[in-house]
């Protein structure tokens, strides 16, 4: 074979290769939604995070602003503390109501923001004050047949 | 005694076996060591490239576009059920990623191009070129595996990649434009549960080490072969079915230490 082409169909191989990975890194995956530089941080405690897990999606208005980093129990008060990156484009106000969602009926838990009325905006680092934990089913479940009991009495 | 006779038999096999490990982790440490003139004459390793990666690029975009097409067919008929459709995309994009992408494109790999190549080795040592090589003080580890190696590791994840995006592509053809799940949700629902960096990196690592698997395994059969016909037919199957069944085993392990359900 002719060198030239050789060269040619390589070439156009590996370009096939790049084009291949930026197709999966930006159409298919995350990298065009996410900035790690421009982010800052929020806390909110919840009594109950249901199936909540890292990286699971922040969103406020059902649009995607950011990711949970972090969760762990408080041991003094034995609540959930989350941490989450919000892209810095996007401020709330202090008296921002956050609560645990779910996608569907059994799609992923994710984190909806409400923003609310305050002048103050939320700073880094900061902690949202009123949170709605994650529904549990289990709980729901509960209610109803202990409902049922009352009324059958 | 038949008893012993077949523990004996047992013992020679495992020793047996152990003996060619050893042979083969020489061997690619022997190649590891005389690679250095595939980066210094990089034509070499550009021409075998041709012939591992270019040639191999039709049947890795057509297994993939149908594979695709596959997985969006019985994933809307299950997904329906539940009547979670819109997750579509991101079924289709994350076995494709995850799994299908480097485990199948590594196997047609197996098939397409290390059966060649043991089979090219093979016959040249068979036909007595690699001892000419020797002879004239050309080293044919230098000359004629290394290049090959390398061509085989840097294609491996190359296809890899266009066999995932030419799958995901045909997942969109059967799921948006043939079913008509809503193109917005199939799209945003993948890009928000496929991670850069856990998703589509892990498939590009994977796909490298089986790169890497099948590649040692078609050359130190091919280099291994005794010289007759039959030599080089045998090794030529055996490189088949041992890259098939280290690339599954090495996909069990990479997937347990990759994506352990935390």
């Amino acid at each position: 074979m002719e060198r030239t082409t050789l060269d040619l169909w390589v070439g156009a191989f590996v370009v096939a290769g790049v084009v291949a990975l930026a197709i999966l890194a930006f159409k298919v995956g995350n990298l065009s939604t996410y900035n790690a530089s421009e982010t800052y941080s929020l806390k909110a405690s919840f009594n109950n995070i249901g199936g909540l897990k890292t990286t699971a999606s922040v969103r406020s208005a059902g649009v995607l602003i950011g990711r949970v980093t972090e969760i762990k129990l408080n041991a003094e008060r034995y609540e959930a503390e989350v941490t989450m990156s919000i892209d810095k484009r996007y401020q709330f106000p202090k008296d921002t109501l956050v609560s645990i969602l779910t996608s569907g009926l059994l799609g992923e838990q994710y984190i909806g923001l409400k923003p609310g009325a305050d002048d103050e905006m939320l700073k880094n680092g900061d902690a949202i004050k009123q949170s709605r934990s994650a529904m549990v089913l289990e709980d729901l479940i509960g209610q109803v047949v202990a409902g049922k009991a009352e009324a059958t009495k | 005694m038949p008893v012993v006779k077949s523990v004996r038999n047992i013992g020679h096999r495992v020793t047996e076996g152990i003996w060619r490990i050893g042979f083969a982790t020489h061997f690619f440490v022997l190649v590891l060591r005389n690679s250095g003139s595939s980066f210094r004459r990089f034509r070499l390793t550009v021409k075998e490239l041709y012939f591992t990666g270019v040639m191999s690029l039709i049947i890795i975009l057509v297994a993939g576009l149908f594979v695709g097409v596959v997985l969006g067919l019985q994933g809307y008929e299950i997904l329906k059920r539940y009547g979670s459709e819109s997750a579509l995309g991101t079924l289709v994009a994350l076995s494709l990623l995850r799994e299908l992408g480097p485990v199948l494109a590594a196997l047609l790999f197996a098939g397409r191009a290390g059966s060649a190549m043991t089979a090219e080795i093979g016959l040249m040592k068979a036909s007595e070129q690699l001892a000419a090589m020797d002879m004239m003080a050309v080293s044919p580890l230098a000359r004629v595996v290394a290049p090959r190696f390398w061509a085989g590791v840097i294609s491996m994840p190359i296809l890899s990649m266009i066999f995932s995006a030419m799958g995901v592509f045909g997942g969109y053809l059967v799921g948006v434009v043939y079913i008509g799940v809503d193109e917005g949700s199939f799209w945003s629902q993948m890009q928000a549960s496929v991670d850069f960096q856990h998703d589509v990196l892990n498939g590009v690592f994977k796909s490298f080490v089986f790169g890497v698997a099948v590649t040692v395994i078609s050359l130190f059969e091919g280099f291994d072969a005794p010289p007759t016909a039959e030599g080089v037919s045998r090794a030529t199957t055996r490189t088949v079915v041992q890259s098939s069944l280290v690339i599954l085993l090495l996909d069990v392990v990479l997937t347990a230490f990759m994506f352990r359900g935390n």
